[in-house]
């Protein structure tokens, strides 16, 4: 259980990590481990002095200042003021490209999830996606998507957005926008980057030396087990209250 | 004017084979309506999510109500995946056609707008271009050359939501939830359930009047006490997780699901 919540941990430093220089992020629905990283931001800069972070959490009451309605957030987008967002996918392939819709032959798929949401235009409008999806498994990570929910890269089309990161249970790739593909930044512990081969379905740069995820600190952890797990209640309270049963 | 009816004399306005417009779980499901809709026997609705739904949309298709699908995506979030929507779109149960959450608003805007079609930024390079034929990539008639998306508008038949409270004028409160206004300015009828009708007048004041959807957009209402159940009404109660989450396992299979929808239209009932 222990090691379980260190690991969650580690994914939710990193993101706040990822997210250092932003004004605003939104974080979508069912994104307990994202909407925590947001917080952790938030609190770090109030605590640190840095500039404030503003966040959009959908499907809260407390951290959502939206007044315009379910388009509010894509308007908000389409406008340059959302800085980063979180995408995942049922498929991501190598491109950076993600499937939201299924596996096998469109429309009746052998799998099929839920559907596209609105990533097909947010990945286009918003400078820092950050890929999150714990589980890194080949059937997730392949080399082409059977169906292209969103794409990552449009020559002969200008854009502001697209993928930053790529955050898994595992590790954590760069995306290379110019390349057009990841590039392996570190290994979260205890895996080694052989296990990352083993487990990626795609092809991807890998530096001589692959460093280890950082752990969060100890006034990291602190927070985050006091005020975060707190502030995340009222959106998760499931996920809070194990985080914190844990701690 | 608005008419203030039982629910349902409110569900008999909905006819089989119309386009029907609803709200994401949430933000104002009737599902109290949805039930009455099912005890109807209605059939053959083209089913507008928006931009998303979940419990609502996964009953009407598990009941065999729905002809056609429009949608961003069918989920039930934290309880996981919508069984009758997955095994409809694997056997084809209905015709299917995939969104994406701000392309259903941009619709929704050009019938508001009464044009025929609305310019929308991104979503060039997916594959929802392929499978919506009826959007299309233009080049920009006006300002810098770009690239550009269009979709037609989308003028549901009905729009169906749940709200908190209207007053006898048949004005309705929606607080923050601007997306109702938007289904019911693009609707050509408006449908609305509420937990209750209250003798003062919504207009009264500024601050009142802006939370309100005016009765000019609203067709009829009927009350519906905890007519969002089990979703949640904001400000009013809760999701019923522990029912959620009830229906997602037993509505993994058919007989599953019928046993459940059977409960579900007698507790309809009693309640009423």
């Amino acid at each position: 259980m222990s090691s379980e919540r260190e690991r969650r941990e580690i994914l939710i430093a990193t993101i706040a990590d990822l997210l250092d220089g932003i004004r605003h992020v939104a974080v979508g629905a069912s994104s307990p481990i994202p909407a925590a990283g947001a917080m952790l931001l938030r609190a770090r800069n109030e605590l640190c002095g840095k500039p404030p972070v503003r966040i959009s959490i959908l499907g809260s009451q407390a951290h959502n200042f939206f007044t315009n309605g379910g388009i509010e957030l894509f308007d908000c987008a389409a406008q340059g003021r959302v800085d980063a967002f979180f995408l995942g996918g049922g498929q991501i392939d190598g491109a950076g490209n993600i499937n939201l819709v299924g596996t096998g032959d469109y429309p009746t798929n052998s799998v099929r999830w839920p559907g596209s949401f609105g990533s097909a235009y947010l990945y286009h409008l918003i400078p820092r996606v950050i890929l999150f999806r714990e589980e890194h498994t080949p059937r997730v990570f392949v080399p082409k998507v059977d169906f292209v929910s969103a794409r990552a890269i449009t020559p002969g089309v200008a854009r502001r957005g697209g993928p930053y990161a790529l955050l898994t249970n595992m590790a954590l790739f760069d995306f290379d926008r110019e390349a057009g593909g990841f590039a392996l930044r570190s290994v979260h512990p205890p895996f080694t980057p052989a296990d990352i081969r083993e487990n990626t379905g795609f092809t991807y740069e890998e530096p001589e030396v692959v460093r280890e995820t950082a752990r969060p600190d100890t006034a990291t952890l602190a927070l985050l087990r006091g005020r975060i797990f707190d502030e995340l209640a009222e959106t998760y309270p499931a996920f809070a209250r194990t985080m914190k049963q844990a701690a | 004017m608005t008419e203030i009816v039982a629910l349902e004399a409110l569900v008999a306005r909905v006819t089989s084979g119309q386009s029907l417009a609803i709200p994401v779980d949430g933000a104002g499901v009737a599902m109290a309506a949805t039930a009455a809709l099912l005890e109807s026997g209605i059939r053959d609705l083209k089913l507008i999510c928006v931009p998303i739904s979940g419990l609502q949309a996964d009953l009407l298709i598990g009941a065999g109500a729905v002809a056609s699908l429009e949608t961003s995506a069918v989920s039930l979030g934290e309880a996981g995946a919508a069984p009758r929507f997955t095994a409809g779109v694997k056997s084809g149960a209905f015709a299917l056609r995939d969104s994406t959450c701000p392309a259903i608003y941009a619709g929704l805007l050009a019938a508001q707008k009464g044009v025929p079609f609305m310019p929308i930024a991104g979503i060039i390079g997916s594959d929802l271009l392929e499978v919506r034929p009826d959007w299309q990539v233009i080049d920009s008639p006006v300002g810098e050359a770009r690239k550009v998306v269009v979709v037609p508008a989308i003028s549901p038949d009905v729009a169906l939501f749940h709200a908190p409270e209207a007053d006898r004028a048949g004005n309705v409160r929606i607080g923050r939830h601007r997306e109702l206004a938007g289904l019911a300015y693009a609707a050509k009828r408006t449908l609305v359930t509420v937990e209750r009708i209250v003798d003062r007048n919504l207009l009264e004041t500024e601050d009142s009047a802006a939370g309100v959807l005016p009765s000019l957009y609203v067709d009829t209402i009927a009350v519906a006490a905890r007519g969002a159940w089990p979703l949640a009404l904001w400000d009013e109660y809760p999701a019923d997780e522990a029912e959620i989450a009830r229906y997602a396992a037993m509505a993994r299979s058919e007989d599953g699901f019928r046993a459940y929808l059977s409960g579900f239209l007698t507790h309809r009932k009693q309640v009423a």
